[in-house]
């Protein structure tokens, strides 16, 4: 197995050269967080199939490509508009709220924050950390450190040292959004290869409430380093549905890391679409801190030609009396590769848990690949948890009836691609996205008709 | 309506139809029966195109064509409808999406217009009261936890839905509580006209109690041994199969 196939020399150098001029640069805390983070990288290096949790998701595609910073070209790009997913789901009298990012620098030309009700804020992060310094201390980074989760980490730290731009999202105590949020991250616009580092923070209160919608996607086929992270404090009684469509186009290498903590009683519902970018991979952490804390975390994946997408979550049950559940399915076709990595920890003293967690594929092609691992690592002995996966080709007997009924190949296969993937989709609380879900993966299974797989 | 002449078929290799002849007109119902084994079930999958059942000899036409030539959704296009014996669970796929799917792409390939949302659910609900047919059959996923009662009633409403001109039932009754029998045999006879023909298959005699044929054969090791008229079918109940096959 090739050894350090990516250098973090380019990285680090640029760290050292941008360090003084990114957003904070004068506030100690970050400084520190920011070199902490960068000695961090340099001693784990880029992630290599050494590591057991990168053992299915090599980086050699990346190699060889030399990723500049987007600087400031997300800002000076002219766009009319940002097509809304949510517009059309939502009445006319009810525009979304929305925050859009462009090149991973936040756009307020195009977005739509005025109809927020009092208490609850969306922040470009650069900005806020300059007009309020210190606010942010006690969640940036710190969410993420939780429980020591981020000692294996490289591209959560290579984002702590580099990020300078993203959102920052508060809700006060018992704020509620009515309507959901709608946050746009248009990838960059020009031609050459470009890394990103987009940080959001999210912040819940006491009692608050929120539905966000997390849409990337970009133009064009240039070379793209997205290496996001998420942090997600819910509060007791938060509850967040979070739903995420990866949908970059295909020359994007697409990295995504998202910490949550929940204290008691909070509801993190998320889901996840993954059906963009060469290269992905979605990995959710999610810490229950506080007993009765509900956490579900479903999603699809559907991948074709040469892609390779990879979910990876661990839930980590510290307390007694937590429920978690996870359904994550996906179709695969072509040389596609598909893995999923999925760990429930129960802490020795968190009894009563609750861990659910479950992982099919349907194969479409004889050299689509899955890898699963689904793991549970349980010191408490009082508790519920289970766990499953299955791969598995169309079921013919299925696609034979459905044609004796007059439905030709290419549809009996989509609709059951289609049912198949319904499954999961109606996992998700928040009725109001499962149509939308639904299109993109009716849209998926018509953008290249099966009619060639059946000749 | 159909014609088979000298019909040979093979499964994995094995042949199992031993040269059949058998003509079927339109307006009439025949009945194939015969004991396990007599190849009956191949009969059906090889008329309605299930892969791994390959004819090897002889010919099959079907209101004049070549019917083995035609792909399982081509021939649902021309009229053939095979209620199966084991009808299949499909979870996730809604019961009436699925008939719709099926009305419309059966219509697509007659040259006829598709049915609009509002003109389908009226046909549906007709159909659905006419067959005595559960209204919730239609919200849940495609024959998903259905009893074998309600497979078979929901064979007889596609059945009623495709209006097919020549429909094949293999073993409708296997398994069947007498209600349940009784039922599917008043959709069928609903469905008896001059335009269409029924080749039912059964292993026993009671289903042709309810569903009186025009003609019965015998099948036996891959070939009809004998053909009657519905005191066939009578003469097997009281004396089994033994005899008959003893006799050919």
């Amino acid at each position: 197995m090739a050894q350090e196939i990516l250098s973090t020399d380019p990285y680090l150098a640029r760290f050292n050269a941008a360090k003084a001029g990114l957003p904070g640069a004068g506030q100690s805390w970050l400084s520190e967080l920011r070199e902490e983070a960068a000695a961090r990288f340099r001693d784990l290096g880029f992630p290599t199939q050494r590591h057991e949790s990168w053992k299915y998701t090599p980086l050699k595609a990346m190699r060889g490509v030399s990723f500049g910073p987007a600087g400031g070209t997300g800002q000076a790009a002219s766009l009319d508009r940002v097509p809304s997913l949510l517009a059309p789901l939502l009445p006319e009298t009810q525009p979304p709220l929305r925050a859009t990012l462009v090149g991973g620098v936040f756009r307020p030309d195009l977005s739509s924050l005025d109809a927020l009700p009092a208490g609850a804020t969306v922040d470009a992060l650069g900005p806020l950390l300059e007009r309020e310094p210190g606010a942010l201390e006690p969640w940036l980074g710190r969410i993420a450190a939780t429980g020591n989760d981020s000692g294996d980490q490289p591209l959560l730290a290579l984002n702590t040292a580099l990020f300078d731009d993203g959102l920052v999202i508060r809700l006060g105590k018992n704020v509620v959004l009515d309507s959901p949020l709608e946050l746009t991250l248009l990838g960059p616009l020009g031609d050459e290869p470009t890394q990103l580092h987009p940080r959001i923070l999210i912040v819940l209160e006491e009692g608050a409430q929120a539905t966000l919608l997390e849409h990337h996607l970009g133009y064009g086929d240039a070379p793209v380093f997205h290496n996001g992270v998420s942090e997600i404090a819910l509060s007791p009684n938060a509850r967040l549905t979070h739903v995420k469509l990866q949908s970059a186009p295909s020359g994007t290498f697409h990295f995504a890391t998202t910490h949550v903590t929940q204290d008691r009683d909070s509801f993190y519902d998320s889901f996840i679409l993954n059906h963009g970018a060469a290269l992905s991979r979605l990995e959710t952490r999610v810490k229950l801190l506080g007993e009765g804390a509900d956490c579900h975390l479903n999603g699809a994946y559907l991948l074709r030609d040469r892609q390779h997408g990879d979910i990876t979550t661990a839930i980590d049950h510290q307390v007694p009396h937590c429920t978690s559940k996870e359904v994550v399915k996906g179709a695969l076709d072509d040389r596609a590769r598909g893995v999923f990595q999925g760990l429930i920890r129960v802490a020795p003293d968190a009894q009563k848990s609750d861990g659910r967690m479950l992982n099919k594929t349907l194969l479409l092609s004889d050299k689509a690949e899955i890898d699963t691992k689904p793991e549970l690592e349980i010191f408490a002995d009082d508790v519920q948890c289970a766990h499953g996966a299955t791969a598995g080709e169309i079921d013919h007997h299925a696609l034979f009836y459905l044609r004796s009924r007059g439905l030709p190949e290419a549809r009996a296969r989509s609709l059951m691609v289609e049912a198949f993937l319904t499954e999961t989709v109606e996992e998700l609380g928040a009725e109001t996205f499962r149509p939308l879900l639904l299109e993109r993966i009716r849209d998926w299974l018509g953008t290249r008709s099966l009619e060639e797989k059946a000749a | 309506m159909l014609e088979i002449k000298n019909l040979h078929a093979t499964v994995d290799g094995a042949e199992i139809l031993k040269g059949i002849d058998l003509t079927i007109n339109a307006g009439e119902v025949h009945a194939i029966m015969g004991p396990n084994g007599s190849g009956k079930s191949t009969l059906s999958y090889v008329l309605s195109g299930r892969e791994g059942y390959e004819m090897t000899e002889g010919s099959v036409l079907f209101k004049g064509k070549e019917l083995l030539e035609l792909e399982p959704e081509e021939r649902a296009g021309e009229g053939l409808f095979l209620a199966f014996q084991y009808p299949v669970e499909i979870p996730g796929v809604p019961n009436t999406t699925f008939l719709k799917e099926a009305v419309n792409a059966v219509r697509k390939y007659r040259g006829e217009s598709e049915l609009d949302a509002m003109e389908f659910v009226k046909q549906l609900r007709a159909k659905t009261k006419e067959l005595g047919v559960n209204p919730d059959f239609l919200k849940r996923a495609v024959n998903a936890g259905f009893s074998g009662g309600e497979k078979k009633r929901n064979e007889m409403l596609q059945m009623a839905m495709l209006e097919p001109s020549l429909c094949l039932l293999d073993e409708t009754d296997s398994g069947l509580d007498i209600d349940a029998l009784k039922a599917v045999a008043e959709g069928v006879n609903a469905m008896r006209g001059a335009d269409r023909a029924m080749l039912v298959i059964t292993h026993y005699q009671r289903l042709l109690t309810y569903i009186v044929p025009d003609k019965v054969h015998v099948l036996s090791k891959g070939r009809i041994i004998r053909s009657g008229g519905p005191e066939l079918a009578q003469e097997l109940e009281e004396k089994g199969y033994t005899e008959s096959v003893e006799a050919a």
